[in-house]
């Protein structure tokens, strides 16, 4: 990023009011020499390592699993955001963006993913002087592989209800661990465990477990749907003994480190779904343009060019919005990339950016697999063509790292948290739009190169605020017990970052490249932002709907279609040409 | 041991090629380039050679200010320095006088070894590492799989795979050697190592800073010329012939001797 101007940081979730311009957005395009090699590098390692080995990796050969880690950890890649210090290479968040979406290949990238994101991180962004140095130096090599350890029978979601009990010793040199985990990841292989358990039944702590620690068992292998390539398994603490050193952050501090690495897990989570999309459409292409139906191949036929035209789209929007937000993450560290409490608290504050990764991250993926299957057609149903498993693989994604309902309900919760302690100034700006629907006129003259998208991107942002004003309002604080009204929301918020960091990136590369080179961007973003319209539309329906009714009700629906009335482009001939180019390609490309 | 890889940037050979309208070249736009895949062998093989008998591994590239991408790639695989030769003059210029400015900018360099790729693969000539040798009077031997450095003697003992068998040659050095993709595997750039990569400086030098004469390596001193360029007639789509055994051999040998005109 050092060749680009960082811009003041920008108060996380303030996207949703205030104009951003395309000058002050990270996108693909603007990644350096050295990012771009980067992602290469891995796109080589896997082509090379991984995915001749997919099917030994599915048949869970963890000896080749912990090959590749160590292979990968030689090249410097399991220290990614590690401090140099403790062997790491110190990069910032993009780059990590970056290998997120290459290496993102089925159960592997959730090895990998398990290992750096919650077996190295927690020690890394919470660990004492000490704990770091016993623990990443080999965990950057790939000797030691971590795991984490959240989850439990009854305690999935609701992360606070853990049963896991945790003892002081007589002597007060060790805790004793009894309890059950469940579906932890790389519990197969792994050395080190971030298991969370209470202390004096309230005190909600993380404490680093070693495998070989007594009292501490793995449980047979899960049988799963996807992923299969990935280890999956219960643990079981029986008095486990924990040396006292070994208590990761604070006593009672326990969902600092769970929520904070959470964080991070969605922002790449994200970008892992991203470059799993792109894999799919690759796939999807080669297979239209080879098969042959009545003559000719599938990719000439217009509802197979739709659907290759649609999956790149979106993938194109879900690109667009996750590197938006690494560029956000990095603006706040300004380069500073040897201090991990640093990018934790950078990442905090986005952490509304995160979860709307994450959610559309991975329904964009899980739409991207099904249409793959679809334009496989009866093949893509059998085991033995790559659809199937990348459909299976994907469902995962909307699951972990809070599954998207949570997330939802997150991304809007979070928001009016802000709001409610001043850190951003939405009740005012949902003030604001309450009063202009009122007006006679609606005051957005825009002009200039994509001015219709840029007027309806506004006018999203506004049937946002004034949806969410009108259920604050009638709600109060008890909002949070109207999950539905809180999700519709959230799809509201959604789609406004979602089409916004389509939209400026497109914007972006039109001031940079010229219309000729934009063409394909702008195509994508014109027909995604004339799709969403009725969709956001319905849900904002839907959701005062639920709040409001008679007069009332007929006064905001009135309002709300002033904001979103449009003119439908001719969205058809668009996604031919979009089509025809990615035909052309045999991968997507924008 | 001074080791000089010649490095050229081609597309990618999985992205797809589109001819330009006029067959004058390839359409470059959003086409994704790369170290040509057997100067990733000839820099792999530099490297290890380096390792066992030290010295230093430079790489020299001639073309576009965007060929320092690839001389990148191999800085971050772990080469010492790296040069670009670009000049407009250069233009047009056929692998004869790309050779010839490869020639100038080696002699400048203290060299024991020159390593090649055998060929690069968007046009396939394998013309500019034979021409090198001839123009820097080295002995040169080509397509290697094979190399061990006898520093006892000051040679090295190369295996070329040729028809039916392994042509084992002894070259004097310095040399000049193409190399075969069976030759090696080329890392990984590590991570540690794109980093430094980033930190070196990439010596940029134009035909006047090599003192080569214009007329000597552009598009005037170029012995071919591009006609065109056409991409491959589009496979026409194959027949079944679904009938019993003695029908269909029928068939097929008709189609053998009337349409195919194999028979």
């Amino acid at each position: 990023m050092d060749a680009k101007e960082v811009s003041a940081p920008v108060a996380g979730g303030s996207f949703l009011i205030s104009e951003t311009a395309p000058g002050e957005v990270f996108t693909p395009e603007d990644l350096n020499e050295e990012q771009r090699l980067v992602g290469q590098t891995v796109r080589d390692f896997v082509e090379r390592e991984i995915v001749p080995n997919l099917d030994r990796l599915e048949e869970k050969d963890w000896t080749l699993t912990r090959d590749l880690l160590r292979k990968l950890g030689e090249l410097g890649f399991l220290g990614i955001n590690v401090p140099a210090a403790y062997g790491g290479a110190e990069l910032d968040q993009v780059t990590s963006l970056v290998v997120a979406e290459e290496l993102s290949l089925g159960g592997f990238s959730v090895s990998y993913g398990t290992h750096i994101g919650i077996g190295i991180g927690p020690i890394a962004y919470f660990g004492t002087e000490a704990q770091k140095r016993k623990y990443l130096p080999k965990m950057v090599k790939g000797e030691l592989i971590g795991a984490y350890a959240l989850t439990e029978p009854t305690a999935g979601s609701d992360a606070m209800g853990i049963r896991t009990r945790a003892v002081l010793s007589p002597d007060r040199t060790h805790y004793l661990l009894s309890g059950t985990k469940q579906f932890i990841s790389n519990a197969a292989f792994a050395d080190v465990f971030n298991v969370f358990a209470k202390v004096d039944g309230d005190k909600h702590t993380c404490f680093i477990v070693e495998r070989a620690t007594a009292g501490f068992t793995v449980g047979d292998e899960e049988h799963k749907m996807g992923i299969r390539s990935s280890s999956t398994a219960s643990l079981f603490l029986e008095n486990a003994k924990v040396p006292v050193e070994n208590v990761l952050g604070e006593i009672g501090q326990g969902h600092k480190v769970a929520f904070n690495i959470l964080n991070v897990g969605r922002f790449k989570l994200a970008a892992g779904c991203v470059g799993a999309a792109t894999h799919v459409i690759r796939e999807a292409i080669g297979y239209a343009k080879e098969r042959q139906q009545f003559g000719k191949p599938l990719a000439e036929f217009g509802l197979i060019k739709h659907k290759l035209a649609e999956m790149a789209i979106r993938t194109y929007v879900a690109e667009s919005m996750v590197f938006r937000t690494g560029g956000l993450v990095e603006g706040t560290l300004q380069g500073l990339h040897g201090d991990p409490a640093e990018s934790m608290r950078a990442l905090e504050e986005y952490a509304v950016e995160c979860a709307i990764n994450k959610v559309y991250g991975s329904e964009v993926l899980g739409f991207a697999v099904d249409e793959n299957v679809q334009i496989y057609g009866g093949y893509g149903f059998m085991e033995e063509y790559p659809a199937a498993r990348a459909y299976r693989d994907a469902r995962i994604n909307r699951l972990f790292e809070g599954t998207n309902e949570i997330n939802r309900l997150l991304t809007t919760g979070m928001l009016l948290r802000r709001a409610q302690r001043g850190r951003l100034d939405l009740i005012p700006a949902a003030m604001a739009v309450a009063r202009e629907i009122t007006e006679p006129s609606l005051s957005e003259p825009v002009d200039g190169p994509l001015a219709e998208e840029r007027r309806l991107v506004n006018m999203v942002k506004k049937a946002a605020l004034f949806t969410a004003g009108v259920a604050v309002q009638k709600y109060l604080d008890q909002i949070e017990h109207e999950q539905e009204v809180l999700a519709g929301i959230a799809d509201l918020v959604i789609e406004a970052f979602a089409m916004e960091s389509g939209l400026l990136r497109a914007l972006r590369a039109l001031q940079r490249d010229g219309a000729e080179r934009a063409a394909i961007k702008i195509a994508m973003i014109r027909t995604y932002i004339n799709d969403a319209i009725p969709r956001i539309d319905a849900t904002a329906r839907t959701v005062l709907a639920a709040v409001e009714e008679g007069d009332t009700l007929r006064t905001e629906l009135a309002g709300l279609r002033r904001f979103l009335r449009y003119t439908p482009i001719n969205t058809v001939a668009i996604r031919r040409k979009i089509a025809d180019q990615l035909i052309a390609h045999g991968r997507y490309a924008n | 041991m001074n080791i000089v890889v010649c490095v050229k940037q081609v597309p990618d050979t999985e992205a797809p090629i589109r001819i330009r309208p006029d067959g004058s070249g390839i359409d470059e736009s959003g086409l994704n380039l790369v170290m040509n895949y057997y100067d990733e062998h000839a820099t792999e093989a530099g490297l290890r050679l380096k390792e066992q008998f030290g010295g230093s591994v430079t790489l020299i590239g001639v073309g576009p200010e965007r060929t320092k991408e690839a001389l990148r790639t191999g800085l971050a695989m772990g080469a010492d320095e790296a040069i670009l030769v670009s000049d407009v003059a250069l233009l047009g210029s056929d692998h004869l006088g790309t050779a010839r400015v490869l020639a100038a900018a080696i002699k400048t360099l203290p060299h024991d070894l020159i390593i090649c790729g055998k060929l690069s693969t968007d046009d396939n000539a394998a013309i500019v590492g034979p021409a090198l040798a001839e123009l820097l009077g080295l002995p040169q031997a080509t397509a290697i799989a094979q190399l061990e450095v006898d520093t006892s003697g000051g040679t090295v003992v190369v295996h070329r795979e040729v028809e039916g068998g392994v042509e084992v040659l002894e070259v004097p050095l310095p040399a000049l050697l193409t190399v075969e993709r069976s030759l090696n595997e080329p890392r990984y750039p590590s991570l540690p190592g794109i980093m430094k990569a980033k930190r070196k400086e990439i010596k940029t030098m134009s035909l006047a800073d090599l003192g080569v004469e214009v007329p000597s390596v552009g598009a005037t001193a170029a012995k071919s010329a591009l006609t065109r360029l056409v991409p491959p007639p589009k496979r026409q789509a194959g027949r079944m012939i679904e009938e019993d055994a003695e029908k269909a051999v029928a068939e097929i040998v008709a189609f053998l001797k009337n349409e195919a005109k194999v028979l």
